[in-house]
């Protein structure tokens, strides 16, 4: 559902303040934080918000108000029915669908009709018709209860349009935009087109994100935890620098220019090439080949995905670091079979044809929640029945995805390593272990999210064959900070020593032991993060594909030593921000990943 | 007049996919068709709203009627379509 930026959050007084102006007289700049490196600029457009309805009007003809509610019915069916063909999610599309159709059923425009007749305005019939539905399926629970969020969904497109309103959602003008929300749900991702936004900006959110991780992805600029958001105007056209974290209102011409023109010198100055406005995110020399310091010590980089179709973007990879099977599972009303799994699973060993692939048994919980685990709501999902937890009440789930795997596997020539979510023990560990291997796969492995799994690697470790650290949950463990507080943003920060010391001891633990220890969390697609996990000790890095070139560079200007010398100033650093500045501070190179990427500029 | 009672078939009861496809498939006949389960009173079967909202799980029975021509042969497309398990031939790639 769509978020409407509420009235003026009483926000920090540091956040929002115009700083120091960087622009000339007029414009004015915001502060947030730089989660996704680029510059973009363009007309600021809002995520709608759901349209409330007006006072009630009386209506002079009937016959035309009803057919005008109708209408706007099918003006939601049709737009429903475009977003399903675009969909490039076989899922997402059949939700659209089915969606398309109850707004399609015609006892919806005959109760519209009936409440006109009634003397009721369209906007307010609408609302009336839905009400009748909305009552029954929430009052039969479970299933229908969860649609009436659809209902709603529905209701509040249908009166939009026939109040002459944009339908809430994201907007799709036709022409490039900086997407602004209070934060971006993963809903609205599928909305969002990669054609038309040129980068993001959101009043919430924090570092690990779903708007952070979406801009990454798609390597777009973003900046998130931008309280002064809300006082800007619909339209204002502004210029978005995801690498300082910093929102300029109000720029003219000559200020967009000028900033579109240093983007193109920094970009000019690698050997990349790609046309400035089709991409954007780091920048950095182009090139493939295996991670390694200055000095040649290895540390592979690997990717994450989400199915084959992610395998083409990453290409240049060592390997899959992260193969998240959620995608598979999303959606469902009961778990998908073994043969199809199979077939999943075997398409993506298949692409990455005789590399590793670290491959993730389900990660749900009550805060992803599954309709076929009909799991209760918890009162706190991130603490919850998450993970491998599942498997305590589920354990054919378990048995038949390692199945699934190993036969998989088998029919191609990938090198698959499998690992579990959410391991606090070593018994877990122990026990996740001994189902993997009694499948008949070679590498079992845990995620070091948990605090007590990163405390008890060593132990870990004698159960398992490698470790990978989950960043974004470990820091949310550690802090004590839900990752979907915008608030909390700075503790989330990856760049926290308290953080990169539970790190250093996992992979210490790794060295001792003889076995990988890798980092798939965003921490991972830092460039000036990357050679400090190096320097810890850290032998993986897995991160979107988009980040590789970046962070393969960062690692080749940096011996071992050096990035051991940057580790040690990080962990002794008071904080975040004094980590990251010290890591600069101390860098003599020109640091390839803070630059501003090739602008994404409508002066351009 | 023309009359059917079956038990749901598929996994998932009479919703989502299930649903979907046997309102698709009701809108198409030539006749109106209506489901009601037990005691209720019966709705459009042409209507994915009031199917949703009879609630009907995998082994609910439910009666499906028509009247007028074409509508034995209506019922008897119908009643195997609920009959079936509809979830378990879900495509592979959904």
């Amino acid at each position: 559902m769509p978020d409407q930026p509420p009235p003026a959050p009483a926000a920090p007084a540091e956040s929002p303040v115009p700083v120091a102006p960087a622009g000339p007289v007029g414009s004015r700049v915001l502060r947030g934080i730089g989660v996704s490196p680029g510059t973009a600029a363009g007309p600021l457009l809002r995520v709608a918000g759901v349209p409330t309805l007006p006072d009630p009007a009386p209506v002079a003809d009937p016959g035309a108000e009803g057919e005008r509610a109708v209408a706007a019915l099918a003006t939601v069916v049709a737009e429903l029915g475009r977003r399903a063909d675009r969909a490039a999610d076989a899922t997402v599309a059949e939700v659209l669908r089915a969606q398309a159709m109850m707004a399609d059923d015609p006892v919806l425009a005959d109760a519209v009709r009936d409440a006109v007749g009634a003397g009721r305005d369209g906007p307010h019939a609408i609302d009336a018709a839905f009400a009748t539905y909305r009552e029954a399926f929430s009052a039969a629970g479970g299933y229908l209860a969860e649609r009436v969020a659809d209902l709603d969904d529905l209701r509040d497109r249908a009166v939009a349009v026939c109040l002459g309103r944009p339908m809430p959602g994201v907007p799709s003008p036709g022409h490039p935009y900086v997407l602004a929300a209070r934060d971006l749900a993963p809903a609205d991702t599928a909305e969002l087109d990669p054609g038309q936004v040129v980068a993001l900006v959101t009043e919430a959110g924090g570092p690990t994100s779903h708007t952070a991780i979406l801009a990454r992805a798609l390597g777009l600029p973003a900046v998130v935890a931008c309280a002064g958001l809300a006082e800007l105007t619909e339209g204002t056209t502004v210029l978005v620098d995801g690498g300082t974290g910093t929102i300029e209102a109000g720029a003219d011409e000559a200020r967009l220019a000028e900033a579109a023109a240093a983007a193109g010198r920094d970009h000019a100055a690698g050997p990349g090439g790609a046309a400035a406005g089709t991409r954007a995110g780091a920048d950095a020399p182009a090139g493939a080949g295996p991670g390694r310091t200055a000095d040649g010590h290895a540390v592979a980089l690997l990717a994450n995905i989400g199915s084959v179709r992610d395998v083409s973007a990453a290409e240049e990879a060592e390997g899959v670091g992260l193969f998240r099977t959620e995608l598979l599972f999303l959606g469902r009303t009961r778990e998908p079979g073994l043969e199809e799994q199979v077939e999943a699973y075997r398409d993506v060993f298949a692409a990455m044809c005789g590399r590793r692939v670290v491959i993730r048994t389900l990660d749900a919980g009550a805060d992803k929640p599954l309709p076929f685990l009909g799991q209760a709501e918890e009162p706190n999902p991130a603490l919850g029945v998450r993970g491998l937890r599942i498997a305590r009440r589920r354990p054919e789930l378990l048995r038949t995805q390692l199945t699934a795997i190993a036969r998989a596997a088998e029919a191609t020539a990938a090198d698959v390593w499998v690992m579990a979510p959410m391991v606090a023990t070593p018994a877990e560990a122990a026990a996740f272990a001994e189902a993997v291997r009694a499948a008949g796969l070679p590498r079992a492995g845990v995620m070091v999210e948990v605090p007590a799994a990163a405390l008890h690697a060593r132990r870990l470790l004698r159960e398992v064959d490698f470790l990978s650290i989950g960043t974004n949950d470990l820091s949310q463990y550690v802090f004590a900070a839900d990752r979907q507080c915008g608030e909390l943003a700075e503790l989330l920060d990856p760049w926290q020593p308290a953080l990169l010391q539970l790190v250093a001891g996992v992979a210490e633990a790794g060295r001792a032991a003889g076995k990988p220890v890798g980092v798939c969390g965003e921490a991972a697609a830092d460039p000036l993060l990357a050679p400090i996990l190096a320097g810890l000790g850290v032998t993986s890095l897995s991160m979107s594909a988009r980040a590789l070139p970046a962070v393969r560079a960062a690692l080749a200007a940096r011996p071992l030593a050096e990035c051991e010398r940057l580790a040690a100033l990080a962990l002794d650093a008071d904080d975040a921000g004094h980590a990251r500045r010290l890591a600069l501070d101390a860098d003599a190179d020109p640091d390839p990943g803070t630059d501003a990427g090739p602008a994404r500029s409508l002066a351009a | 007049m023309p009359t059917r009672t079956v038990t749901v078939g598929s996994a998932s009861g009479l919703h989502a996919r299930p649903a979907a496809l046997f309102v698709a498939a009701a809108a198409a006949q030539p006749v109106p068709v209506t489901i009601r389960t037990a005691d209720r009173r019966p709705v459009p079967a042409g209507s994915i709203l009031s199917v949703l909202a009879l609630g009907a799980k995998q082994g609910t029975e439910v009666t499906i009627e028509a009247e007028g021509e074409g509508a034995e042969a209506a019922l008897e497309a119908l009643a195997e379509l609920l009959a079936r398990d509809l979830d378990a031939e879900e495509p592979a790639d959904a």
